[in-house]
């Protein structure tokens, strides 16, 4: 448009008094354009604080960890430096130096600083997070880093021989600085050595790739069972007449009026090993009184109690777009001459895979991210990756790592997001 | 192409019913022979059982009763997809994943047809419906008449002896639906396939057929070519759907034996006025019964000769239309009584509120059964 007022030869159509056509467009739409960003403006301003914000923190909270270099005053909110002499001596001498008496004079220096701002707690516990058992070395050498004589190196190391440790030091190097990918890389099972070099740890410490292995595996079996059981469902509400599909259609949508507690629990009464399942098929002779099976506090738990959960997820996609096919095109396909299968296959199958695409990829999603459910009837076995995420959050209180493992997540499910634009297509999606 | 009973009928409905909730007949006894190369139209007004008749033939419905025949043997059993009927939809029902080429060769590829005799056939077929620059389109990308012809042309790839089609032009406008009646007309005469269509529009039945069913009420009112039809309906309900027609109601008083000229006896018919007339008797019973005489206004002519269908009538209309001036009258007493003036030298020039004489032959009036 500019180069319509700059270059008026150029101009397309006019109107009748001579501006140009776009310009006198532009200018009739602005106003109610204007309108309707005001319509939007709470929400955008509610989205903006309530998800956007916070998904930013958390992305930074990732890799962003001052727990080793800043102590915060909760009461007065005034923050105060720590560790800075030991950072100064980081930043003049590269990673692997052996750490020397300067060293140990400007650790044993901040230790004090700890003591007096009462931060060895907190700096202890950010080490910890990548060297267990690290947390009350700092708190005994703050206590006792007053009565210490030179050399120091001897005097800490006495104190106790863990001083020593060149992975403490690269631990404490790596976060004397903010920004870092620790989190990350123990989130993907991966840890720093001593000289600094990336590798994976050891068999019996590897808990997260396995973890998240296994909340992908349960997804994708989750997503299956959920079209498996859904699109017969979904068939006979897009066909039955309408008094029927209503009242069918409330049957579906009835957990969605039912808590969410209720449901899984009411899961936790079926399945567990004195439940109505199992005193069922003892009842009947199926299975004996010993043995019976255990379907709850494991994978089978989650499983089923999900895919019942996410059940209508995958069915009002599907039927969405199962409504609008005439039956006429199965009609056809079979004058045409095809069997009733091949019908199904060739006219009515490709014409509902938006909705199956689109149930598939909500209903794994959801299940990507559960957490409820499989805290309650998963047990050990069948926890997912967000159980863990809330572990860190709510017990070992390191958020770095829930952060670093939710973006993880978040990546991952953004990745399969562009995988299936690209197979699928996006505008091929069809939610309702 | 009318049948003769010595024809082997080629499509048959004998005495099929059909109910689709076990309360009412939808199709009530449905007698229905079809000869091979068959031009035959279900016309009917709206709920009267057509389409249920295409769906039975096409084996998506079952008939509660009675046997639906294709070249002498009972169908009732064998599913759709062996058949070998092609049908066209009412809404076309084109594959809308499928491009056209992919929709046409669909039914060659369910037949296990090698590639390249199907694409020779879809080629032909859509050269056939003068469609063939189209093949690589998908059906929403056509407008409305070019996605009735891939219809058909998909309905006759396959090469069927039969073809249904439910009211095929129903979506198009007049003039695209006057040029596709004579494509499909014209491809049946080529083709020499047996055509069953269904529509209510009763020209469309009237120019393509070679006979017409007109239903009501489930049954088949007359099967007749559309001549016999227009000119010789066998009922009221005939009477008053084809074309245009005035009725008179009255009572038998007399029934005369019919000379050489006229079909059958002429009946004298005491009108509810007190006149009386003379009407050829067709569906109509003894002395004494109750009647409806049916004239098509262009057998009316205003003249005051005498005959025994003289009588007075009073202009209360006049419609100028051209070729023709339509008039309305009263005549005994019936206020909607239409006469066709032809607007040609030697013919009265009517005035609204004057009262003039017309006549008509008795073998031009219908005397049928009382609505
Ligand atoms: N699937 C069905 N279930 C129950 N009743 C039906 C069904 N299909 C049709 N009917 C009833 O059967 C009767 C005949 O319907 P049909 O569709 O054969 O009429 P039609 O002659 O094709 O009418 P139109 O000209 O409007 O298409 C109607 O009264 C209709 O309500
Ligand atoms: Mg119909």
């Amino acid at each position: 448009m500019a180069d319509a007022t700059t270059n008026p030869t150029n101009t397309g159509l006019t109107t009748a008094d001579g501006k140009p056509l776009k310009a006198a467009l532009a200018h009739a739409q602005a106003r109610s354009r204007r309108r309707a960003f005001l319509l939007v403006l709470p929400l955008l301003l509610f989205i903006v604080i309530t998800f956007i914000v916070p998904i930013g923190q958390m992305l930074k909270r990732s890799v962003y960890n001052d727990g080793f270099t800043v102590q915060k005053n909760l009461t007065t909110g005034e923050k105060t430096p720590i560790m800075v002499n030991l950072a100064n001596w980081f930043d003049e001498n590269p990673a692997g130096t052996e750490p020397d008496e300067t060293a140990f004079v400007a650790l044993v220096e901040d230790l004090k600083t700890l003591k007096e701002t009462r931060a060895a707690g907190q700096a202890g516990t950010r080490i910890n997070y990548e060297l267990p058992g690290s947390r009350s070395l700092f708190t005994q050498g703050a206590r006792k880093a007053k009565k210490l004589q030179p050399p120091f190196k001897e005097a800490l190391i006495e104190l106790n021989p863990k001083w020593g440790d060149p992975k403490l030091w690269q631990v404490m190097r790596s976060a004397s600085s903010n920004l870092t990918g620790t989190f990350f890389l123990a989130a993907m099972d991966r840890t720093r050595n001593a000289d600094g070099d990336i590798m994976s740890v050891d068999e019996d410490h590897q808990i997260y790739l396995k973890l998240f292995g296994r909340t992908f595996m349960l997804s994708v079996l989750i997503t299956v069972l959920t079209l498996i059981l859904a699109y017969p469902i979904a068939h006979l509400l897009a066909t039955l007449p309408l008094r029927y599909s209503n009242l069918l259609m409330i049957f579906v949508l009835l957990p969605f009026w039912t808590s969410l507690l209720v449901r899984t629990t009411s899961w936790m009464i079926l399945l567990q090993s004195q439940g109505v399942l199992n005193d069922a098929m003892v009842a009947m002779g199926l299975i004996g009184n010993d043995n019976r099976i255990q379907m709850m506090y494991n994978k089978i738990g989650t499983v089923v109690a999900m895919t019942h959960i996410l059940l209508p997820f995958m069915v009002l996609p599907l039927y969405s777009v199962m409504r609008p096919i005439n039956p006429s095109y199965v009609r056809a396909a079979r004058s045409l001459g095809a069997t009733s299968w091949t019908a199904f296959r060739r006219i009515y199958f490709p014409q509902t895979v938006p909705g199956i695409a689109a149930g598939a990829l909500l209903v794994f999603i959801l299940a990507v991210g559960y957490y409820i459910t499989p805290a309650l009837v998963g047990g050990s076995d069948g926890t997912l990756i967000s159980n863990l995420i809330a572990f860190h959050m709510q017990k070992s209180l390191n958020w770095s790592m829930a952060a670093a493992l939710a973006s993880l997540l978040l990546g991952g499910i953004l990745i399969l997001y562009w995988l299936y634009d690209r197979l699928v297509g996006i505008d091929n999606l069809k939610l309702g | 192409m009318a049948m003769t009973d010595s024809d082997a009928a080629f499509v048959e409905f004998d005495r099929v019913q059909k109910s689709y909730d076990g309360e009412v007949l939808v199709v009530k006894d449905l007698n229905l022979q079809i000869a091979k190369g068959e031009f035959v139209t279900m016309l009917g007004p709206s709920g009267s059982g057509k389409t249920t008749c295409l769906m039975m033939l096409a084996g998506f419905e079952t008939a509660t009763h009675g046997d639906i025949k294709l070249g002498g043997v009972s169908i009732n059993d064998i599913p759709p997809h062996k058949r070998g009927i092609g049908m066209v939809f009412q809404s076309y029902a084109l594959f809308p994943h499928m491009t056209v080429g992919e929709n046409l060769s669909f039914p060659l590829e369910v037949r296990g047809m090698g590639k390249d005799e199907r694409e020779e056939k879809v080629r032909r077929a859509l050269d056939m419906v003068q469609m063939g620059d189209f093949a690589s389109r998908r059906p929403a990308q056509l407008s409305g008449g070019q996605q009735q012809r891939i219809a058909l042309a998909r309905a006759l790839v396959f090469e069927p002896q039969v073809v249904l089609m439910d009211e095929p032009l129903g979506a198009l406008d007049k003039q695209l639906r006057e040029h596709m009646q004579f494509e499909i007309k014209h491809l049946h005469d080529s083709l020499g396939i047996t055509v069953v269509y269904v529509t209510h529009d009763q020209s469309e039945a009237l120019t393509m057929s070679d006979r017409v069913a007109v239903f009501d009420d489930g049954r088949i009112q007359q099967l007749a070519a559309p001549a016999d039809l227009y000119e010789r309906p066998e009922n009221s309900f005939v009477a008053q759907f084809i074309g245009e027609n005035n009725k008179l109601a009255g009572t038998v008083v007399a029934l005369d034996g019919g000379n050489s000229k006229t079909e059958g006896k002429i009946a004298t018919v005491q009108l509810e006025d007190g006149d009386t007339c003379q009407a050829l008797a067709v569906k109509c019973g003894g002395p004494g019964s109750k009647t409806l005489v049916s004239i098509r206004p262009e057998r009316v002519s205003v003249s005051a000769d005498p005959g025994p269908n003289s009588t007075t009538a009073k202009v209360l209309e006049l419609i100028y239309l051209g070729d023709h001036i339509r008039c309305r009258l009263n005549v005994h007493g019936n206020d909607e009584f239409v006469v066709k003036v032809p607007n040609a030298a030697g013919h009265k020039h009517l005035v609204v509120g004057e009262t003039t004489q017309i006549t008509w032959d008795a073998v031009d009036a219908r005397a049928l059964d009382p609505l």
